[in-house]
């Protein structure tokens, strides 16, 4: 515990000395995420200063081996990390598929090689990567998925279209889930493998979406050559990294509501709306309704605790983040209504600057793909239903 | 800390359980209710609960008890809210016997904890005197006489009222209802001259009542802890409070969400289980989401209690208004879901229910909760 506490204090004091106060303020827009990625390119100089500094601490990703570029911290060390950065409003360094959706597949399934090559340059923030899942004809029911890879020499040729890709268009490389053995069971024929976008035969294409952003593509692969070293996994066992890496993806969605440094929905309403001669906000209903939220998202946030405690101790149930992502994205969801409806009619501004390009909208639209992306509410419920209350299949 | 039992409160749950489950299933409140039994519960086994320790769990080990904490009590009161047995835990264990620790006098503790932790003395909260739970609107009169006060007043169900040996009752005694400052906590014989206790009999058949106060006299060393200062201490015993009556909650939630699958497996319509069909499945998939949230802030707000009280305002709002809802809905859907049977006195699902009710008044509703934390952040 003395350790602990002593860790604690120098964390604090490490983080007071090197967030720029930049980077303890709400984000704004979609600008203030810094990805990484070849292309990479900082909005601001505290962007940079504070990304440099955490990689360099190793705490784009303190749990994980310091041979990677991690922080080699155990997970208490890592929960105060995050404690004392939620504490002054600090943002995320990085956000990055290749952190918590790859990686941890990475460190379980890789083999030496593949995770001396890519976790590096994942800490280090070098290459962005998309994930390859859902297909035109393959997204609740996923592993319905065509996408073929055949067999040549050393190498697979890949050919087929993936869709819902985020951020293909900026990606370096991306996870993908293929076809390597069509006779076999739906299921059992899949593998997971890892290519460079720039590839020949790669293309993709954004899909404009009702937010007016787009951060989903389609993707298309044509005769595109792939080493067969990589491929992370066993060969046709790749629904396994699949859904190995589908618990570390829902777990992140469900907690994106709660992403650093964003302010108290009451605080924004009452900005808005103003109060009452006793400070409550001038909306009673509407009041009642954020106080609701509010009450969910603290017991959401102390379930997200549980669930990593569980864990910890080799309690929890692998379908757990199932349960969690459902409740964290319509959560998210409901919180982005409250704020439209707390913005009143200033929230409804497209294009102007004064809203940030209508940054508030664009996110409340945004939110409503939370619950269809990583798996629906609908088949979170299934899965809820069937793996942990061993529910009678249909 | 993390959010988990540890070995010594697991322990302490599995004993608990044992005994409870041996000896107060709810054919032992069935029992209690069809045969309108004078006390309402089992003294007997309070006896058994003393022994084991139950009794004086928050009373310090200077006085007879185990000295443990939040996190101690809501382990027992989740395996109570399983079986819906009746007990003086919460007003005598939980609420008497920490507003007697923290705010007692040396002469008082002395006299009342041991009695507490034995099993030999029932104790009452006495506060509500509305509709609706609001400490701050205690109206009860305490007027300065001589080198005591008379007491005027009345009370509206107080837990275990018509058994206790010894009554805490909330008085004014300044300031208007509504304010914080002049309440003032006294220890009442409950058969002091001008008491009057009326029995009610509850809709979940666990024990209430309604006291009249006229014109009661008690003397200074009734006071118990300082006079027209007794917001802080009561503010502090009703959060311990509150996370007691969650974890009950959280306990009756489970059970009736574990019978309500038990049935949707088991029970058949148009030749299959009911559990097959999408719809159900998908609302007992909501349900046990709900439960599990639930379950993690309740034990996030007992831990908060346990480290410090004055700081675990916001968790316990949080807390008691997520168990309110998430019981409210469990039995609702307990019901639905086992049709019929479910409406029927016979089954036990509809205890459930009554006793959902009542927990969820018990201490402030999910609106009064949402709506501390709703002030307390500011908006």
């Amino acid at each position: 515990m003395a350790d602990l506490d002593t860790f604690r204090r120098e964390t604090r004091a490490w983080l007071e000395a090197n967030c720029p106060p930049e980077m303890r303020r709400p984000m704004t827009s979609e600008e203030d995420t810094f990805w990484g990625g070849r292309n990479a390119k900082f909005s601001s100089e505290p962007q940079r200063i504070w990304f440099e500094r955490m990689r360099d601490k190793g705490w784009t990703v303190p749990h994980w081996p310091k041979e990677y570029g991690g922080g080699g911290l155990d997970g208490e060390e890592a929960k105060i990390v995050r404690q004392e950065m939620a504490a002054i409003g600090a943002r995320a360094p990085i956000t990055s598929f290749g952190i918590s959706m790859l990686g941890p597949a990475l460190l379980k399934y890789g083999t030496d090689e593949q995770k001396r090559e890519h976790l590096p340059k994942i800490t280090a923030g070098l290459i962005r990567w998309c994930q390859g899942y859902s297909e035109p004809n393959a997204g609740s029911d996923l592993a319905s998925l065509q996408t073929r890879a055949e067999s040549d020499g050393d190498d697979y040729v890949i050919n087929g279209q993936k869709i819902w890709t985020s951020y293909a268009n900026y990606a370096d490389w991306i996870f993908c889930l293929v076809r390597t053995d069509p006779t076999a069971k739906k299921h059992d024929g899949i593998s997971f493998i890892l290519f460079d976008m720039t590839s020949k035969g790669v293309s993709t294409k954004p899909i404009l979406l009702i937010s007016g952003r787009s951060p989903f593509c389609e993707t298309f692969f044509d005769n595109v050559r792939v080493p067969k070293a990589n491929v992370l996994g066993t060969v046709n066992r790749g629904w396994d990294v699949a859904k190995y890496l589908l618990q570390h993806e829902r777990a992140m969605i469900s907690g994106m509501g709660e992403r650093g440094g964003s302010r108290p929905l009451g605080q924004v309403a009452a900005d808005s709306i103003g109060s009452d001669g006793q400070g409550r906000l001038d909306d009673a209903l509407l009041r009642a309704d954020i106080a609701t939220f509010d009450v969910d998202e603290a017991a959401l946030a102390a379930a997200a605790e549980r669930m990593v405690d569980l864990a910890k101790a080799g309690q929890g149930h692998p379908a757990f983040s199932s349960a969690m992502k459902y409740y964290g994205t319509e959560l998210n969801k409901r919180r982005h209504e409250l704020l439209m409806s707390a913005g009143g009619i200033n929230a409804l501004e497209w294009e102007s600057d004064r809203s940030g390009e209508g940054a508030r909208p664009r996110a409340w639209l945004r939110t409503k793909a939370n619950s269809i992306e990583g798996g629906t509410s609908e088949v979170m419920l299934g899965i809820v239903a069937k793996r942990i209350l061993d529910l009678p299949g249909a | 800390m993390p959010l988990l039992l540890t070995e010594e409160q697991s322990m302490l749950r599995d004993s608990a359980r044992g005994l409870i489950s041996d000896h107060a299933s709810v054919s032992h409140l069935r029992q209690l209710r069809d045969t309108r039994d004078d006390t309402g519960f089992s003294r007997q086994l309070w006896a058994t609960f003393a022994e084991m320790g139950f009794a004086g769990l928050l009373v310090p080990e200077e006085h007879g008890g185990s000295g443990l904490g939040a996190v101690e009590a809501g382990v027992i009161m989740e395996e109570i809210g399983r079986t819906l047995m009746p007990s003086p835990f919460l007003a005598t264990a939980v609420l008497s016997a920490s507003a007697l620790a923290r705010a007692g006098s040396a002469g008082q503790k002395s006299e009342y904890l041991p009695k507490i932790a034995s099993g030999a003395l029932l104790s009452a909260l006495a506060l509500d005197e509305g509709a609706k739970h609001r400490p701050l609107h205690t109206a009860l009169q305490a007027v300065r006489s001589g080198n005591g006060f008379r007491l005027s007043g009345a009370k509206a169900m107080v837990v275990d009222g018509h058994v206790a040996d010894l009554l805490l009752v909330v008085a004014r005694s300044a300031g208007t209802p509504g304010e914080r400052d002049g309440l003032t906590l006294f220890l009442v014989d409950p058969k002091a001259k001008g008491v009057a206790i009326e029995r009610t009999i509850m809709v979940d058949a666990h024990n209430a009542a309604r006291i009249r106060f006229d014109d009661v006299e008690v003397t200074a060393d009734h006071v118990l802890g300082e006079v027209d200062g007794g917001a802080a201490v009561l503010s502090s015993v009703l959060d311990l409070g509150r996370g007691a009556v969650a974890s009950e909650m959280v306990g009756l939630s489970e059970e009736v969400f574990g019978r309500t699958v038990a049935y949707l497996k088991e029970r058949k319509q148009f030749g299959k289980a009911i559990g097959e069909f999408q719809a159900l499945q998908h609302r007992a998939a909501h349900l046990y989401i709900e439960i599990e949230i639930t379950r993690a802030a309740v034990l996030k707000a007992l831990q908060a209690i346990d480290a410090d009280p004055a700081k675990a305002a916001a968790a316990v709002a949080v807390a008691k208004a997520r168990a309110g809802t998430t019981a409210t809905l469990a039995v609702q859907e307990g019901v639905q879901m086992h049709g019929g049977m479910g409406m029927t006195d016979q089954f036990d699902i509809g205890f459930f229910m009554k006793r959902a009710r009542v927990c969820e008044e018990l201490l402030g509703d999910a609106n009064y909760h949402a709506a501390q934390l709703a002030q307390l952040r500011g908006y």
